[in-house]
């Protein structure tokens, strides 16, 4: 990773962005239900969600292309709502084709200033700025149609920018681009993002992405705020099952829970905030909290073996029938064959214990 | 090359014989002769037919074509432009879009007897509009013959060449996307800085390349005029007519090649000028 | 709003003319009475119902021509002779750049000749029409035939057994169906509506028919191209929800949309 270089000219403060209740309905469908969220000033939040969950929706509520039912909207602590979207001060970057065609890459990111009145000069200049913020100098003559989706992807980021915007969107700006530039372009937003030190929220469906750069996710499922917190508390402490299962991988056991306590494979661990009280349930146990030994007398066996490069998933299972997924290193997969009897424990880190499904 | 080459390339030319013969006769064949005809008069080279073309009435009708194609290219492409951008805004599968534009295309292209009818429906001497307007606003419309001057052709001609713009200039406005709206909106742009900075600019090229289209469509246009002007020859078109019935005595029929090489001549050379404009800049829209 | 302001001018000035057709056409001279008199004579008058039987006729064998020449062309040339493409589609939108009108001054000669071998018809007229539909219906089927994988369609029935005339008529045909019907239809509007090459030549089709009964009847004559009109919108507007209906799966353009010109943003020939 390259040293950060200092552009002080582009270094801005960034504002604190308040979502108050939120809601957006369109006849009787409700797409947005109640939404909160508070946003730190520079702060990275992405939102996370399946397609519907409303997540589009907040962010075209905040930058101004779609009016909300009800709630409000606060940057800086200024009530944004009635504020045309011109007129909000905030930088967009879409999922695809947002480029001017008929303008030059240099043209496209002064276009905000020219707007603004800047002299070509000034605007120039700036955007020469973003254009080297982002890497891209030496494409400053070239059109949209002449670049990769990547290198416009980073244009249109360095156009958001170039206005000085109190607020960065970002509309699923990965989506529409090929695996491999994918991860190296969010690298490239999260360091810009940090070296210009706006305010930003991101909007994704994609969970590594989120997981990966952002400071805080807030996942969303129909239309509501499930969780907002760090990744790695997202991943470890789930506080939804939504949340449990739409993020990463989880099996779901049989489990028994009394007094805060799981009973599950034969392992007692702690319930997680969120779990039943009391009674038989799901209990949802990430494959990686699955420990196997080689046990001749063991409840489980197993039945296939995954090698997924840097590490391998098992395939077991018990002898109550259950199957079980469990994660090790590609090393330790080595010592099982198919067949093999096994001791299953789940690690001591607390786990989320839903209800059981009255059909199953 | 080898024989099974040479044998081969005839094989798989072979199954393209009907259509280029159909092509080769019926299209480049008249073509040609026309071409041929105009500066050929009894086995010899001789430019008299294309001299006649600076005649007078030649000339008078050259300028005609001209006024009438020009003033309904920019008339058809300016209202043109208005209702297809009309027509993008409303609903996409709706029953009234479709409807709207299957007229547009069977005025357009299809009725140009049909047009001619219409008018005189309209605003002929016993037209629905004459009648009413003699009743009702006092002038009499029948009286004089403007329906078959240069003015009636011009208001005529309105009915297929707007129609015409839509068409051609309908996936034009179907190519903006809406991000680039939004995307100059978040930017800062109010409506008309959209319009100014962006839409126009995109959507110039296809404007004036339809504008021309439009022109070449009006000046070989002949059914509507032919429908409705059955004495005299205004136009170059009608002047065709003349020539191939002989009905006036112009000198030789031969006169309607020379005619027929200024017609295809002067579309030739639109229908190049619109490629030129449009060849780069259409993928913007696409 | 001023769009509904706006639509309702254009409609005013495109739907009034139609409507004074309607008046016209159905007026009985000296009382202020209705009469469809003059409708009736489309079928009870013999001229104008022998234009239309003409007409027909004519239109029915020009979409067969178009259809059994263009259809095994396209198909051979995307098979086995791509180096004919730009040939063929050039060939097939040349009749933009000539007129109808340039075409019949020099079509005399060949007329000759056709009508020697063929006879005075009017039928013979589908030769040069089926000319004219191209630009259309190659549009048409191109589109259909870029959005099936002709290759391995062809390849596969091939080596079932089937011999070309069964590959074309019953693999390649079906799966183009929208692109056939897209062309027949707009062939169809376009041979009922010519008049130039007929009138010219010296032949009698329905726009002729209606254009001489003008001179003496306008009543009929308007009449009949009202019908005309109305045939050709009810005509595109079958042609566009058919086509809607198929679900090509992406939303397929409407078809009123292919006109001979090439439209801007469907203009092939722009390479970088």
């Amino acid at each position: 990773m390259t040293a950060p270089t200092q552009h002080d000219s582009v270094t801005e403060t960034g504002l604190a962005v308040e979502l108050t209740d939120l809601t957006r309905v369109y006849g009787s469908v409700s797409a947005l239900d109640g939404l909160t969220l508070h946003i730190e000033p520079g702060e990275m939040v992405a939102l996370l969600g399946p397609s519907g969950c409303g997540k589009t929706t907040a962010l075209r509520i905040l930058a101004g292309l779609d009016e909300a039912t009800s709630g409000t909207v606060s940057v800086g602590g200024n009530d944004l709502t009635g504020v045309p979207a011109n007129k909000r001060d905030m930088g967009m970057v879409f999922q695809a084709y947002s480029l001017f065609p008929h303008l030059t890459v240099l043209d496209n990111v002064a276009f905000g200033l020219k707007l603004r009145g800047e002299g070509v000069g000034e605007r120039h200049k700036r955007a020469s700025e973003m254009l080297e913020l982002v890497g891209l100098s030496q494409h400053r003559d070239k059109y949209a149609s002449q670049l990769s989706g990547g290198q416009q992807q980073r244009v249109a980021l360095a156009r958001a920018l170039a206005i000085r915007p109190s607020v960065l969107l970002l509309d699923e700006p990965l989506s529409a681009l090929d695996a491999k530039v994918r991860v190296q372009l969010r690298e490239e937003i999260r360091r810009v993002q940090r070296e210009v030190g706006t305010t930003t929220l991101f909007v994704t469906h994609d969970q590594e992405e989120a997981l990966a750069i952002a400071d805080r996710v807030g996942v969303m499922g129909k239309g509501q705020l499930q969780q907002l917190a760090t990744p790695v508390e997202l991943y470890t402490s789930p506080a939804t099952p939504f949340v449990a299962e739409f993020v990463g991988l989880s099996n779901r056991l049989a489990a028994e829970v009394s007094q805060g306590m799981v009973q599950v494979l034969d392992s007692r661990v702690s319930a997680l905030p969120g779990s039943i009280s009391a009674g038989r349930g799901i209990a949802l146990v990430r494959p990686e909290s699955v420990t196997v030994t080689a046990d001749v007398d063991g409840t489980a066996r197993v039945t296939a073996v995954e090698f997924l490069g840097p590490f391998s998933r098992t395939r077991l299972m018990t002898v109550e029938g259950e199957e079980v997924v469990a994660q090790m290193t590609s090393a330790q997969a080595r010592e099982l064959r198919v067949g093999d009897r096994v001791e299953l424990s789940i690690e001591p880190s607390g786990v989320l214990v839903i209800a059981e499904d009255p059909d199953s | 090359m080898t024989k099974g080459g040479v044998g081969r390339q005839v094989r798989v030319s072979l199954p393209l014989a009907p259509f280029l013969a159909l092509v080769g006769i019926f299209l480049l064949i008249p073509t040609v002769i026309v071409i041929v005809s105009a500066v050929y008069q009894g086995g010899q080279f001789s430019l008299d037919r294309v001299a006649a073309l600076a005649k007078p009435t030649a000339l008078r009708a050259l300028w005609n074509s001209v006024v009438l194609s020009g003033v309904t290219a920019v008339v058809g492409s300016v209202l043109g432009a208005v209702l297809a951008y009309l027509i993008v805004s409303s609903p996409p599968a709706s029953l009234l879009r479709r409807t709207v534009i299957s007229l547009c295309s069977v005025l357009a292209q299809f009725g140009g007897v049909a047009l001619a009818f219409a008018f005189l429906a309209t605003v002929g001497s016993a037209g629905v509009f004459t009648v009413w307007a003699k009743a009702n606003l006092g002038f009499d419309l029948g009286s004089s013959t403007w329906l078959y001057s240069l003015k009636g052709l011009i208001l005529v001609y309105t009915y297929f060449q707007i129609p015409l713009m839509v068409i051609v200039f309908l996936p034009a406005l179907e190519g903006l996307r809406e991000q680039w709206r939004e995307a100059a909106v978040s930017l800062g742009a109010s409506t008309w800085d959209y319009w100014r900075e962006v839409a126009i600019p995109l959507l110039r090229p296809a404007f004036l390349g339809s504008m021309l289209l439009l022109f070449a469509n009006a000046f070989a246009a002949y059914a509507t005029a032919a429908a409705l002007v059955s004495q005299g020859s205004p136009i170059i078109p009608l002047l065709i007519r003349a020539a191939l019935t002989s009905e006036v005595v112009l000198g030789q029929a031969g006169f309607a090649f020379a005619l027929a090489l200024e017609t295809v001549v002067v579309v030739a050379v639109v229908m190049i000028a619109y490629t030129m404009l449009v060849r780069r800049t259409a993928r913007w829209l696409q | 709003m001023l769009r509904i302001a706006a639509f309702s001018l254009f409609a005013l000035f495109f739907l009034f003319p139609l409507y004074a057709m309607g008046d016209f056409s159905t007026r009985a001279p000296g009382t202020g009475a209705r009469t469809l008199d003059a409708w009736k004579n489309l079928v009870a008058d013999d001229v104008l119902f022998g234009g239309i039987v003409i007409s027909v006729a004519l239109a029915a064998c020009t979409v067969a021509a178009m259809l059994l020449v263009l259809v095994p062309t396209m198909i051979w040339v995307r098979l086995r002779a791509p180096w004919a493409r730009g040939l063929v589609e050039f060939l097939c939108l040349l009749p933009l750049t000539i007129p109808a009108l340039v075409i019949v001054v020099g079509l005399r000669d060949v007329y000759l000749w056709v009508t020697y071998f063929l006879g005075e018809s009017t039928l013979t007229l589908t030769f040069v029409y089926t000319v004219l539909v191209l630009p259309y219906a190659y549009r048409a089927l191109d589109a259909a035939l870029s959005a099936i994988d002709l290759n391995t369609l062809s390849e596969a029935a091939r080596s079932l057994g089937a011999g070309w005339a069964k590959t074309i008529l019953q693999v390649i045909v079906p799966n183009i169906w929208s692109g056939i019907i897209s062309a027949a239809f707009i062939a169809i509007a376009v041979v009922i509506g010519e008049y130039t090459i007929a009138s010219l030549s010296g032949f009698e089709n329905l726009q002729v028919v209606i254009v001489q009964i003008g001179k003496t009847d306008g009543a009929t004559s308007v009449a009949a191209s009202l019908a005309v009109l109305l045939f050709g919108v009810a005509l595109l507007l079958l042609l566009s929800l058919f086509t809607r209906d198929r679900k090509l799966g992406v939303e397929a353009e409407d078809p009123a949309l292919l006109t001979p010109a090439p439209t801007v943003a469907a203009n092939r020939g722009a390479d970088a």
